[in-house]
């Protein structure tokens, strides 16, 4: 039998025919909705009189539009508000499960999947949201897509898409003492570019992946996107079902020696062929900071702001305009560059390891004066395992706000935004222009180790000279 | 209701200068506190178009000359981020029906061909000849021919690429693929029966 990739296997076994256009009508395992891209799909539906073919594959949190200070409705922005109504009466009419706020189990949809166990390996996944690609670091092939896609999926569980190829990105060798999951993706994008992995599915693979955890596979997989790949995943493995195992969807008693059987058999066979592989040396990743306007504009901590001389004929007009959004000065050094905001959460780094690992450093330390530092646990599930283990406590003590689960001050379609040119040492996943809420604000991603250092020193720093342990 | 065939697209066009335009830069996120996608239109490139007083800024969508544009050239990695059909949304609402880059991002291509709005890439060189006739014959019509995979405006025939899939797609009118995933229901049935999850 011919050597086949996890992609293929996981795409073959869900195709339902090609469509007239040469495409695939993919069927799709697991539908997971949230607010802001689900409301004019079901809109769509009842425009065309279509029922949710399959209630029972889609689920729906809130997450984009969730204030993280204030808990009670109706939310203060009657915007907001009217967003979570319309999802509760959509997931009540079309018998959709929502894990709402007062389930205890809300949180960011690509927090959600995985804790709940929905996420599995060998499944298609598909979410209104392009960091669905998280889920793939179970061994899932997972979509974002656009509400018409949504709207595809809840009328028919499937939809049209072309075959991906598939590039394997080895990553070999030892990470460097202070360089996470978060530092290996900006690492991935610096090096192939944010539109390096369009038309790709990344699988990523070798010694670090083999060692991560599950919840550091996902930190990469999530910032596939910002590569340009729509789909990212890692193989499945003895940590993946580990994991899973427990979780309230996960397969129980007789069915789970089946299942792990089954997903073994998803992983890429070896031998089978890609249509790219790239190997990275783990030794070469430095703690890597953005700093300019997209996530491929990024440099290891100690080196410097790219000057226009520095870099090729074609990013000189990109170079130019990050260098003016960002107020940088080209040639100068990255580390020591004031912040005014210091922010960790969102779907790429606020899980509960992503707390522990800033804990753990952060303890006896303080926030500097005048930098605003929040803390935004990814689900409601994560806070309070954190607050279980105190991590709540020594946040506060250090001098950062604990707030409620959501996406936060990542995209900001909440309470919490930037103000004017601010600079933010984010732990999220997109520095855009304007992308935390103020026009003109500005954002550095880093791991959340970074953030924490950013936030003590109040300028962007190598955290390993600051966490001295 | 059968779909209109898009062999063609003709109307004033519009240089929107850039690499890497975000749809966070497309339709800002804010924006996104909606229900509907009525009156996104007005929001489009908001933040580049005006500063936090709401004025004005120096902005070709802000270039009456080019008020009237229904055809946007923009630079590569078109769309890139954000998987919000809010912005192929935003455009079509404010009367773009064709789109002319460098290259697309993955979703905001599919999202846009689902609304019928062709996505043709260019190279660079025609591209910034393209730029140049725009600017000197602000208003004029331009067409974006995705039959013949041609971009014609004035004396310049400019030759462009697009995926044969979507393509297809949009020659046949069948750029909307859910009734065509509809008619596939008991095919459906079977796969969800094999699949060892529900």
């Amino acid at each position: 039998m011919k050597a086949k990739s996890l992609f293929e296997k996981v795409w073959d076994a869900h195709t339902v025919k090609t469509l007239s256009n040469g495409q695939t009508q993919l069927f799709v395992g697991r539908h997971l909705i949230h607010e802001v891209t689900s409301p004019q799909a079901f809109g769509m539906l009842r425009e065309k009189g279509l029922a949710v073919r399959y209630p029972e594959r889609t689920f729906a949190t809130v997450d984009h539009i969730v204030p993280t200070n204030e808990s009670a409705e109706p939310y203060s922005d009657p915007l907001a508000d009217a967003m979570i109504k319309e999802l509760r009466k959509n997931c009540d009419e079309f018998d959709v499960t929502f894990f709402d706020v007062s389930t205890g189990k809300q949180g960011i949809v690509h927090v959600v999947g995985p804790e709940q166990g929905l996420t599995q390996p060998g499944m298609t996944i598909a979410c209104g949201d392009s960091h669905t690609s998280t889920h793939g670091a179970f061994g899932a092939i997972a979509f974002g897509i656009g509400t018409s896609q949504v709207r595809d999926l809840l009328a028919t569980q499937t939809m049209a898409l072309g075959k991906l190829k598939v590039r394997r990105i080895e990553v070999n060798g030892e990470l460097a003492p202070g360089v996470y999951a978060k530092d290996v993706i900006l690492h991935i994008i610096r090096k192939l570019g944010v539109n390096g992995g369009t038309g790709y599915a990344y699988e990523y693979a070798g010694d670090v992946f083999d060692c991560f955890s599950m919840e550091e596979r996902m930190t990469v997989c999530n910032m596939s996107i910002e590569g340009g790949a729509r789909v990212g995943y890692v193989n499945p493995d003895d940590t993946t079902f580990e994991y899973i195992k427990g979780r309230p969807y996960a397969p129980k008693d007789e069915d789970w020696d089946n299942a792990v059987e089954t997903w073994r058999s998803f992983a890429s066979d070896d031998g089978c062929e890609y249509d790219d592989v790239v190997r990275i040396d783990a030794a070469n990743i430095p703690p890597t900071v953005t700093w300019g306007i997209n996530p491929g504009q990024a440099i290891g901590v100690d080196e410097f702001i790219p000057s226009l001389d520095s870099v090729s004929n074609d990013d000189q007009a990109g170079t130019k305009e990050a260098l003016e959004y960002m107020k940088l000065e080209a040639g100068s050094p990255l580390e020591g560059t004031p912040i005014n905001v210091a922010f960790l959460g969102s779907c790429t780094n606020g899980r509960l390891s992503d707390l522990e690992e800033v804990a753990k450093h952060l303890n006896g330390h303080k926030v500097k004066d005048g930098i605003k530092a929040i803390v935004v646990p990814g689900s409601q599930i994560v806070s309070q395992m954190a607050v279980e283990k105190g991590l709540d406590k020594i946040f506060t003590e250090a001098g950062f706000e604990w707030r409620g689960a959501g996406c936060s001050m990542c995209l900001a379609m909440n309470p919490d935004k930037l103000i004017g040119d601010q600079l933010c040492a984010s732990s999220s996943n997109r520095n855009f222009k304007g992308r935390q809420g103020s026009p003109t604000g500005r954002t550095m991603l880093m791991s959340p180790v970074m953030v924490a250092a950013a936030a003590v020193t109040g300028t962007v720093t190598d955290a390993r000279n600051v966490f001295k342990n | 209701m059968a779909l209109a065939k898009i062999n063609q697209v003709t109307g004033p066009a519009i240089y929107v200068p850039g690499d890497d335009i975000d749809t966070d830069r497309i339709i800002p996120a804010r924006f996104m506190k909606c229900v509907t996608f009525d009156g996104l239109g007005e929001y489009l490139f908001h933040d580049v178009r005006f500063d936090d007083q709401g004025n004005k800024k120096a902005h070709s969508l802000n270039d009456e000359r080019f008020s009237e544009s229904s055809i946007m050239l923009s630079g590569k990695n078109f769309g890139c981020g954000s998987s919000r059909e809010h912005a192929p949304q935003s455009l079509y609402r404010a009367g773009f029906r064709a789109i002319i880059a460098g290259n697309f991002a993955e979703i905001f291509f599919g999202n846009s061909i689902n609304l019928g709005i062709p996505c043709v890439s260019m190279e660079a060189d025609n591209r910034a000849a393209l730029a140049q006739w725009i600017e000197s014959n602000a208003g004029t019509e331009v067409t974006v021919d995705v039959d013949q995979l041609q971009v014609r405006a004035g004396d310049l025939t400019l030759s462009c690429e697009m995926r044969a899939g979507a393509r297809d797609s949009l020659l046949n009118g069948a750029w909307d693929p859910l009734d065509e995933l509809l008619s596939a229901n008991q095919e459906v049935d079977q796969i969800a029966q094999e699949l060892a999850y529900v």
